[in-house]
């Protein structure tokens, strides 16, 4: 690891930005871990939950941008129930995440892959459409093969629908989306 | 009269945002002010001496000195006075400090403020009329309310001063939290032997009387003179009977009784005596365990007690105490550990308190010094210690660090070695925190000479795994997850507020923090006093302390009260109410609101009911000026026209000028 | 019995967890609730929308609320948790104007979102409550020792779910024990399955469920009991994919709450879509059938 030089490389306005986005005061971390001890995705990340709040603390916006493990983030809120000092620490990630997404950051392609055929699926049809998430997802990510094992199981006990359900309420999703793609609401 | 004013530039304090010198010019023209000046200090020894000089040469009758607060200063500026000649009740005191340079950034403003401060004061003062303070002789027996290691050093001090002392302990043995440690840092030493000694001339001093077993249920009066009531509870034993011999407790049938001196490690007998060392070594009944009061049957102890000892009848009994002088030495206690569901407090038996464990390695603890699993029995091969466990920890608004966790967990670390060479065992800290002679070094061992791995970080969560406890944490060094199994978690549970804490520090009328740990007076100058005279503070009812720190507050506490009864007699305060008999119409709404009972009703001459204050007693609150409806009661040195002059001004000042 | 409800469904109680909602309605119809489903609902943007932005998470979920509060409803409830919190997530982002005020422009509409939002398991706690429900059990649960499994979501975070002890929840443990069941002492109540991650990162994800299967069968439990059915996914259809990454075989069935309180109202199995599963749930109901033979019921 190189030196960090944190006079010429401290980001202020990173932190603060990261700070005012996520509505969490980020200089009341005092690195104690416990974000990192009870998070499940740990062993997938490559920085520590703890060492990312680091990284913001210390500015250093494209070392905290272009982590993994931004994008492998559960969900599951276990760090920000367990933080002592009431940091939402997920909620911390996902700021990072919606910035890494601007910035063009995407080090995790596949989660990145998934979540857009997911909301593709969204768009078109309303609601989630299982086989054509699945599909788009394959076709996306090159990962034709994965979990294949488990669609006939789905379609045997008919829990795998060959055809999406229509549902009028599809158009007004659809606007919602063009709204937001064209820009506005932000 | 003849006013001077001091308008005081404390260094920067005040003059760095208050035009100083436009003030003094400003005051110069107030009515009967014959001289004002600004000064560096008026506190320093050549700001009081250019006081004492101006009253002597100007002929001064009355000082206003616009500095800081009262509370600083007051005391000082009104020995200045005096020791030119006037009266102590001619000074006032203009607060433009902590009221204004440190509240306002605007010079101008600040300036205009502080003028009107120093002529609210000019007009108080030329109502202020000399007020002699009365003595009153000081009752030098000294009560210690607590007998912790904190308490039991106050009152061996004050008694070997030659203070009689009554000593009031909650439970049924003198000891507190130190007697139930199995060994004390940074020495190893065996806590009990150190403060057996001290227990047992605690009871054998003649000048010490010690109620157990008894509660503060009222204190009244004042510094010098206070009453207190005690409230014994029933032990449902004659204690000038029982003799120790524990003849009972062998006999006792009801054997689930919970064992509150080992923490509820086990379990005890419906009648016991707590330990062996306890004083007084005397027998008490548990009476929610005792199958004679809950089924009305039994009472083998009073079959088998050789000195009719026994007595189901016994009641609550208040006995009355006058002393001078009160030491709060109430402690502290362990958060509650069914708070932390996380790690299973509560719910799993092998996760236990720091003193739970603390039980648990003593030789004369529930398993006798042998280490052994509450669950099942089995030898522990590896103990976790987890700190900081409700310490440092906003989420659960304990913001406080409890000071000797860090000390006594190394210990703990310590003697699991010496009591099983081959058990594993594992501290999660965040920071250590050893300031204290040779506790760093003590740290140190815990780590080379002891082999205990410390790993730097919190942990998240403790369950159960292949009938063991696995305990998930991170290792921030390492950046990574880290488990570990565990037989045994030990945690070092935040230090709270002693139980009914709050509700003594209102029978004591002292304040208390967020936390419910007594407020000392001044956190630097006055740490052992509080602000209500005559009551002093010991150990860790006032914060976490470790055993040396709370002994010497206890010895600082002694030395107080000693202090304080070196003299004979006690000056009063004369700002007290006083009834103008005349306008009183006897109506007594002022004797029904005084919070201090200060107030009594007397017959007048013409034989019509009038009130009249006990000038000893009143506290100067001035509760009873705003009841009366006739203004029959006033406060001196605060009286309506006192009062009145102050507000007079300031509202015609506002009505004919405005700053902005 | 209670007002009417709002029902959201929830995208996957229409597919992958279609017996989920079977159940979830049998049940309430067996109790007297009355579910009337949220018109012409659509997704709630789950996961992947609040990964994306948040605004345009809220406005997917506001048009739910909104579409229920159009119908009068002042109470809305889904099984499925990772819905309410989406849901609960808008509402509460929407408390800020700012935030609502982009929220309406995506919408296109007024963003009142002032209904009141809980979970099914929720609704059935609070409003009818364990007596009421124990009442009505027909069929004692006797035999089964359930491993209540609670996942990330009916407790956190913590604030918004406002639901149970978040380290220790007991709703459906206390549940199974008022319909006769056993209680099993299972460890691992609200870690986290691995959720959606199990197409894009698959190990993660059967390393996660895989350590909660094992706590579970660890516990003695002949039937693990979930609320969630992305946690039901992971733990059932992907079973042989677990067993091959961990080497530990495991038969224990993953049934819905609501399939286990089913039975106990005496609903039949296939009402309860006890035949849509991955792993049989034969064994919960051979168990059953011998406890209600000897009883003589059902």
């Amino acid at each position: 690891m190189p030196v960090m030089e944190l006079s010429a490389s401290q980001d202020r306005a990173f932190f603060e930005a990261v700070c005012a986005k996520s509505g969490q005061d980020l200089l009341r971390c005092y690195q104690c871990g416990n974000c990192t001890a009870g998070c499940p995705m740990q062993p997938y990340y490559d920085l520590a939950a703890h060492q990312v709040m680091r990284l913001v603390q210390t500015g250093q916006r494209k070392a905290a941008l272009t982590c993994s493990s931004l994008w492998l983030c559960a969900g599951c809120g276990q760090c920000s129930a367990r933080c002592p000092n009431q940091l939402d620490v997920a909620l911390i990630l996902e700021t990072l995440r919606h910035m890494a997404r601007r910035a063009g950051y995407n080090p995790q392609p596949r989660v990145a892959q998934f979540s857009r055929a997911f909301l593709k699926s969204v768009h078109s049809h309303g609601r989630v459409f299982e086989l054509g998430l699945l599909l788009r997802y394959k076709l996306a990510s090159g990962r034709l093969l994965d979990d294949a094992d488990l669609a006939p199981r789905l379609l045997k006990v008919g829990k795998l629908h060959l055809t999406p359900t229509s549902t009028p309420g599809q158009a007004e999703v659809a606007a919602i989306f063009r709204r937001y793609e064209q820009g506005a609401g932000s | 009269m003849r006013i001077g004013v001091f308008v005081c530039h404390c260094g920067t304090n005040i003059a760095g945002t208050v035009d100083c010198a436009a003030v003094a010019a400003a005051a110069q023209q107030f009515p009967e002010v014959v001289l004002a000046v600004d000064t560096p200090y008026a506190c320093s020894e050549p700001g009081q001496r250019a006081i004492i000089e101006a009253i002597e040469q100007k002929g001064l009758n009355g000082v206003v000195v616009a500095s800081c607060t009262p509370r600083m200063h007051e005391a000082t500026f009104r020995r200045t006075v005096e020791r030119a000649g006037l009266n102590r009740y001619m000074f006032e005191m203009a607060n433009i400090r902590e009221h204004v340079s440190w509240v306002g950034r605007d010079k101008k403003l600040n300036t205009f403020k502080a003028t009107d401060l120093v002529r609210i004061a000019v007009e108080k003062l030329r109502y202020n009329r000399p007020l002699t303070a009365k003595s009153f002789a000081v009752n030098k027996r000294v009560l210690v309310i607590g007998a912790g290691v904190a308490g039991i050093q106050a009152a061996l001090d004050c008694a070997d001063g030659g203070l009689e002392t009554i000593v009031v302990e909650r439970t049924s043995t003198v000891g507190g939290k130190m007697a139930k440690l199995d060994k004390t840092f940074p020495t190893v030493d065996c806590s009990v032997c150190v403060l057996g000694p001290k227990m047992v001339d605690l009871a054998q001093h003649r000048k010490i009387k010690l109620y157990a077993m008894s509660e503060i249920a009222d204190l009244s009066g004042y510094v010098g003179n206070f009453e207190v009531s005690i409230r014994r509870k029933a032990t449902y034993v004659d204690w000038n009977k029982c003799t120790g011999c524990g003849l009972c407790a062998d006999k006792c049938p009801s054997r689930k009784a919970p064992d509150h001196f080992n923490e509820l490690v086990g379990r005890t007998t419906a009648i016991s005596i707590p330990f062996p060392q306890a004083i007084p070594k005397k027998a008490s009944i548990d009476a929610s365990s005792c199958l004679h009061f809950l089924k009305d049957r039994c009472g083998v102890c009073a079959k088998v007690c050789p000195v009719e000892a026994i007595d189901f009848e016994q009641q609550d009994e208040v006995v009355k105490e006058s002393v001078g002088a009160v030491v709060v030495a109430t402690g502290f206690d362990l958060l509650d550990i069914r708070r932390f569901g996380q790690y299973g407090g509560g719910r799993f038996p092998d996760v236990v308190t720091s003193l739970q464990y603390e039980r648990m390695l003593s030789a004369s603890g529930p398993t006798g010094g042998h280490l052994k699993c509450p669950s099942d029995g089995r030898e522990p091969k590896s103990v976790v210690f987890i700190s900081c466990v409700g310490s440092r920890d906003r989420s659960m608004d304990r913001a406080i660090c409890s000071g000797f966790c860090c000390m006594y967990t190394a210990k703990q670390a310590i003697l699991t070695k010496s009591h099983v060479p081959d058990c594993e065992t594992h501290v999660f800290y965040m920071d250590i925190r050893a300031p204290g002679k040779g506790y760093d070094e003590f740290i140190r061992r815990a780590q080379e000479e002891y082999r205990t791995n410390y790993v730097r970080g919190r942990v998240s969560s403790v369950y159960p795994k292949n009938g063991r406890l696995a305990v998930r944490g991170a290792d921030t060094l390492l950046g990574t997850q880290t488990e570990v199994m565990a037989d045994l978690v030990v945690l070092a549970v935040g230090a709270g507020a002693a139980e009914g804490s709050r509700d003594l520090a209102e029978k004591l009328r002292i304040s208390y923090d967020a936390y419910g740990f007594f407020m000392e007076s001044h956190p630097k100058l006055k740490p052992v006093e509080t602000n209500t005279a005559g009551v002093f503070l010991a150990g860790a009812c006032q914060g976490p302390k470790d055993i040396p720190a709370s002994v010497a507050m206890g010895s600082a506490a002694a030395g107080k009260v000693m202090a304080l009864f070196s003299k004979e007699r006690l000056e009063s305060d004369p700002q007290v109410a006083q009834v103008n008999a005349v306008r009183c119409v006897g109506c007594l709404k002022c004797l029904r609101t005084c919070p201090f009972g200060a107030i009594q009703e007397v017959q007048a001459r013409d034989g019509s009911t009038k009130a009249q204050v006990i000038e000893s007693v009143c506290q100067g609150c001035g509760v009873c000026t705003v009841t009366c409806t006739d203004r029959a009661i006033e406060l001196q040195h605060f009286t309506d026209n006192q009062l009145l002059a102050e507000v007079n001004y300031l509202c015609r000042s506002w009505m004919e000028k405005s700053p902005a | 019995m209670s007002a009417a409800l709002a029902y959201y469904p929830g995208c996957s109680q229409t597919a992958s967890a279609r017996e989920y909602d079977l159940s979830t309605r049998a049940c309430c119809q067996t109790l007297g609730v009355e579910l009337n489903d949220v018109p012409d609902w659509t997704c709630c943007g789950s996961t992947p929308a609040h990964a994306t932005d948040h605004a345009l998470a809220a406005a997917l979920a506001a048009r739910n609320l909104a579409q229920a509060m159009d119908t009068g409803a002042s109470n809305l409830a889904t099984p499925c948790p990772s819905c309410l919190l989406a849901l609960r997530t808008a509402q509460s982002r929407c408390e800020n104007e700012g935030f609502k005020g982009r929220v309406e422009v995506l919408l296109g509409r007024p963003a009142t979102l002032s209904i009141r939002t809980r979970s099914i398991l929720q609704v059935l706690m609070e409003d009818l409550g364990l007596e009421a429900l124990a009442e009505k059990a027909v069929r004692p649960l006797k035999g089964l020792r359930v491993a209540s499994y609670y996942g990330c979501l009916m407790t956190r975070p913590v604030g918004l779910m406002a639901f149970e002890d978040p380290d220790n929840p007991t709703a459906m443990d206390r549940l199974f024990l008022a319909l006769g069941a056993e209680a099993a002492p299972f460890a691992l109540k609200t870690e986290c399955c691995g959720a959606a991650l199990g197409v894009p990162r698959k190990e993660a994800v059967l390393e996660l469920s895989g350590r909660i299967l094992a706590a579970a069968e660890e516990s003695g439990a002949n039937v693990l009991a979930v609320a969630c059915p992305l946690c039901q996914m992971n733990l059932d259809l992907r079973r042989e994919q677990i067993e091959g990454y961990t080497g530990q075989r495991s038969t224990l069935p993953v049934l819905y709450f609501t399939q286990l309180l089913g039975l106990a109202l005496g609903l039949p199995e296939e009402a309860l879509g006890l035949g849509l599963h991955n792993v049989g749930t034969r064994p919960v109901l051979d168990i059953l059938r011998r406890t209600w033979a000897s009883e003589d019921v059902g």
